[in-house]
């Protein structure tokens, strides 16, 4: 009984220790509730605001729509640069079970270098979300897609995507003058505006491409897309189309673009068109060219470096940036700025012994003929290409009137609207010699200026557009590579423009014209051989570019010097004479003698644009080039 | 003498059978099917709601509500087989529970079956697999409160060092497995029986420093996934691609419901799959994104009717036995929504543990509904015992 007693009191008890811990129990129920409680509210009404954004943000994304980049056209229509759909491969990690197996398996089949798996990974690590794809690699072959889809189910996350890219169907003829575009770089990167290059992959990086980037990019659009957490897109929320880029209208005219590749035959150089009146180049060469392709889908080490190793410098545009001494091309320049000061005047006439010497100096200057030509006015001294004329000019003028009258005709300046990287040349003066080399100006070099040496150097494209200047009886035209932007023509005037330069006489200008017509037509024109059977009235003006100088009294002589160290020949025309349509400047490195090799270009250029000649000499030699 | 001496003894008791006269004129049906009609129709709104919320978390998909809801079927017929077995018959079987499932636990960690890298499964060729850890979720508190039921409350040192050692097997190793997050749920339904059973506030203090100096040894003995759950717990943000990104988006998908929700099968997050196992464990997220602060509260509040309702009828067990079990069974159960909704809303590292009976699952629903079964045969079976 007492033991039942004992039991009864016990279960009571155990049951009161029950009733209480499990009242504790539930108050801690209630307390761990209310926390979970807490946590919601704090979640879903303060946080509301921060998570709702987030939300949204995880749903709608933004995606860019690149613009289409303008077309370019030659001035007759001819297209230079397009845009062509290709396939590039891209991956996607979270759907890649092993990626290094995966990569594996890519670079047997596709034979991927080491740079690109390189460059995907890096791209791989930039990637902002979840499943978003990675370019793996650009421009696949026809072959590669047919092993891809072959492979496919080896490969999850692996996709080819379409893709416009820039192509260039005469790449090797017009590189310098389009440029190319590439890969936006990291440096691009920062400047560009991130809004409007957000889907596009290339910028213009040389040439036209770059100097017109903006009106060929266009404006970007965008879309509102919902995604699901793999990026999928499930429908579009609204959008913005975008502006495609303007189609671009050179003044280039590729025929003659083409027949001044053909005409150089290989030899490095450059050759300039342009047509006074109205400033438009017609041809811009400098050889060699590139592929500008190779560029557009990222050129490879190997390339790349041969390129920039190769001794002929094929990526320089020698058009736009070759320095060159002008050499005897300055005479006719040196002829009116005489006049213009007044001293001289066309009669006047020295007695050339066949060298100058300064007064109370006893350096012989040599004329190039070393018997002189003795009696000589202004028009024989530039028809015979007279140094002694010029060295005599030259010292009365003073390199400060030289250089004045030569800025007016654009030398030491940029002289075009729209070529890009174009270079000054450096047109010397005193002052420049002076901050340069902390030294006084020499009456010697003058006279070495005055027959376009010394520290003188200029571009092909401004002999060109002297030559047009000059041709235009000094009113200025500014130089330009565009035709049209869009619908829009450029116009002849151009803000900008340098001032017309005015004469006191203007039969001057027919006084220089007779002796550039003679250097074709006269008896004892130096470019007399490439003047025959002329059909309209040509001027021109040889020149010889020393690349070695010579020593006192030193004989040259062309086959004992290296192929490197021969003379750059030159040569500037324009023609019909009465009626200006083609300004021309050649120049040949290492030809050697100019008359005998530029001038022939020229007359061939000059005969292809007026008569509309298409029986090209060079034709025959260059045949294998085009292929 | 000893106390593995009561032990082996209480395994002989035999309870005395109960007459089966005794049955009072207030017995409504509901005691004669032995269900107790509250819980069961909380319990039956919980499982109607979580269908409702699966079939928006699925992407609408029938096939898995459908599955869900046979699962829920099969796991209500096991809730109700329990009922109707007395508590004296469950005492009796407890230490065979327990004894078995600790031997299918050691055949586990001979030859178990490796998925998703842990050890966890027993397959029995052609008819079955499934996770003895999930049996001792039952087992353990069984076992426990059968032994403290016939030991002299509060229980002393000797009786703890016995529950201890049956603690202490079966966790080390589902622990092995590896399963940390079950070992612990296992732990917890233990320490409810010793706690519920009076354990005094002095070893109750003693233990929660010996715990907490352990943590440093338990933090060192972790597999590194473990560790990394951890650390991701305390800063999401440092990872967000990875092991981050799933409590970024289960707080966002909840943040973003704000008061009233985005409506059924509108949570932008869910739908669109931003949600990592949105079906599963991160259900809540769903709930939470669709209903809204107002859903997420109404379901809350259902928990705690059904822990209420749980407590009451632990409260009114007849015996020791009845009352440890039942109390230790519907505290887990809370424990186990604590654990699910903290870990969804960025308050607890992710551990795999299901919101109960919401979850897309069969095992834990049927071994909820056992417990739930167990609760009711307590409640429904104590006029049956002498006075």
């Amino acid at each position: 009984m007492r033991k039942h007693r004992q039991a009864l009191k016990n279960a009571r008890q155990e049951m009161h220790t029950f009733r209480v811990r499990s009242l504790v129990a539930a108050c801690l129920v209630v307390l761990l509730t209310g926390a979970l409680m807490a946590r919601l509210v704090y979640l879903q009404v303060v946080q509301h605001d921060v998570y709702i954004t987030r939300s949204e943000n995880n749903r709608v994304r933004v995606e860019p729509l690149p613009p289409t980049r303008g077309l370019i056209y030659d001035r007759n229509g001819e297209l230079l640069a397009e845009n062509r759909p290709t396939y590039n491969l891209t991956l996607v990690r979270e759907r890649v079970d092993d990626i290094d197996a995966s990569l594996e398996l890519l670079i047997d089949l596709l034979d991927l270098p080491d740079a690109e798996i390189e460059a995907f990974r890096e791209r791989s690590r930039q990637r902002q979300r979840p499943f978003q794809p990675a370019l793996l690699m650009s421009d696949l072959s026809e072959e590669q897609i047919a092993k891809l889809a072959v492979n496919r189910y080896r490969l999850p996350g692996v996709e080819v995507e379409a893709q416009l890219l820039r192509y260039y169907p005469d790449a090797e003829i017009m590189s310098h003058a389009l440029g190319f575009v590439g890969r936006i770089n990291a440096q691009e990167l920062k400047q560009l505006d991130p809004g409007n290059y957000a889907g596009t992959h290339f910028v213009g990086k040389t040439g036209v491409e770059r100097y017109y980037e903006d009106e060929l990019h266009g404006q970007a659009g965008l879309r509102k897309v919902e995604t699901n957490a793999r990026g999928r897109v499930l429908r579009e929320l609204g959008r913005t189309d975008p502006v495609p880029g303007k189609n671009l209208t050179l003044t280039i005219d590729k025929d003659l673009q083409s027949l001044a590749v053909d005409l150089m035959d290989g030899r490095r150089g450059s050759i300039v068109a342009i047509a006074p009146k109205t400033g438009e180049i017609l041809a811009m060469v400098s050889t060699p060219g590139f592929d500008s392709n190779q560029f557009v889908t990222g050129i490879d080490v190997a390339s790349y470096r041969a390129l920039q190793n190769d001794i002929d410098l094929p990526l320089f545009n020698r058009a736009a940036r070759g320095h060159y001494p002008a050499g005897s091309t300055i005479k006719p320049f040196m002829a009116l700025s005489g006049l213009v000061e007044g001293e001289i005047t066309p009669s006047d006439t020295i007695y050339d012994p066949g060298y100058y010497q300064l007064p109370n100096d006893s350096r012989r200057y040599r004329n190039w003929l070393r018997w002189g030509h003795g009696k000589v006015d202004m028009e024989r001294a530039i028809t015979v290409s007279n140094n002694t004329y010029f060295y005599s000019l030259a010292h009365e003028l003073g390199i400060d009137a030289i250089s004045e009258h030569m800025h007016q005709f654009g030398f030491g300046e940029h002289v075009t609207q729209d070529v890009y990287g174009e270079s000054t040349g450096l047109m010397p003066s005193r002052e420049w010699k002076r901050e340069r080399f902390n030294q006084p100006w020499y009456p010697g070099e003058t006279l070495s200026v005055g027959i376009g040496q010394g520290y003188l150097q200029v571009t092909p494209l401004q002999l060109a557009t002297a030559t047009a200047v000059l041709a235009n009886r000094g009113h200025w035209v500014k130089p330009r590579l565009a035709k049209s932007i869009g619908d829009e023509e450029v116009p002849v005037d151009l803000p900008g423009t340098k001032d017309d330069i005015t004469i006191a006489k203007a039969e001057w200008w027919d006084d220089i014209y007779a002796g550039m017509e003679n250097v074709l037509s006269g008896r004892e024109g130096t470019a007399r051989r490439a003047g025959e059977g002329l059909e309209y009235r040509m001027g021109g003006k040889s020149g010889t570019a020393q690349v070695f100088s010579l020593g006192q009294d030193e004989k040259y002589n062309a086959d004992e010097l290296a192929e490197r160290l021969r003379d750059h020949a030159l040569f500037i025309a324009f023609a019909p004479v009465d009626d200006p349509q083609i300004a021309i400047s050649v120049v040949i490195e290492n030809a050697g003698g100019g008359s005998s090799h530029a001038s022939y270009l020229a007359r061939d250029m000059a005969d292809a644009w007026l008569l509309g000649n298409d029986d090209k000499d060079a034709d025959d030699d260059t045949q294998g080039d085009d292929g | 003498m000893t106390a593995l001496g009561d032990l082996t003894r209480s395994l002989r008791a035999r309870p005395v059978r109960p007459p089966q006269s005794g049955m009072s004129r207030r017995e409504s049906l509901w005691m004669r099917v032995h269900l107790d009609p509250w819980l069961l129709l909380l319990l039956l709104v919980l499982m109607g709601a979580g269908l409702v919320v699966l079939y928006s978390a699925s992407g609408q998909s029938m096939i898995v509500v459908e599955a869900q809801a046979m699962r829920l079927g099969v796991a209500l017929v096991v809730m109700f087989v329990l009922a109707q077995l007395s508590p004296v018959t469950l005492m009796r079987w407890a230490p065979l529970a327990y004894g078995g499932t600790l031997l299918m636990l050691i055949a586990v960690e001979v030859m178990g079956d490796v998925g998703m890298g842990a050890k966890r499964w027993l397959i029995i060729p052609g008819v079955m697999r499934f996770q003895p850890s999930e049996l001792m979720k039952l087992a353990m508190p069984m076992m426990l409160a059968a032994y403290l039921g016939r030991r002299q409350l509060p229980p002393r040192l000797p009786d703890l060092l016995v529950c201890a050692l049956i603690l202490a097997l079966p966790v080390v190793l589902i622990a092995r497995q590896p399963d940390l997050g079950t070992s612990l749920l296992v732990a917890t339904a233990a320490v409810f029986v010793v706690l519920l059973a009076g354990l005094s506030w002095r070893f109750i203090a003693f233990f929660s420093v010996l715990i907490a100096s352990a943590l440093p040894l338990l933090w060192m003995n972790m597999h590194d996934y473990q560790r990394q759950r951890v650390l991701t717990f305390l800063n999401p943000e440092s990872d967000p691609l990875g092991a981050g990104w799933n409590i970024i988006q289960s707080t966002t998908a909840i943040g973003s419901g704000g008061l009233f929700g985005k409506g059924w099968l509108e949570g932008t997050q869910s739908q669109l799959e931003f949600l990592p196992e949105r079906h599963t464990d991160f259900i809540v997220a769903v709930l939470g994104e669709e209903f809204g602060l107002v859903g997420m509260l109404l379901v809350l509040c259902l928990y705690l009717l059904i822990v209420a309702r749980g407590l009451w009828l632990s409260n009114g067990a007849q015996d020791s036995f009845g009352r440890l079990l039942a109390g230790s069974i519907i505290l887990t159960f809370f424990i186990y929504v604590f654990v699910n909704v903290g870990m969804v809303s960025g308050i607890l590292p992710v551990v795999g543990v299901p919101l109960p009976l919401v979850s897309f699952g069969g095992t834990s629903s049927v071994t909820l509904m056992a417990g739930f079964g167990i609760l009711m045969s307590i409640h429904s079976h104590r006029r049956l015992l002498p006075r």
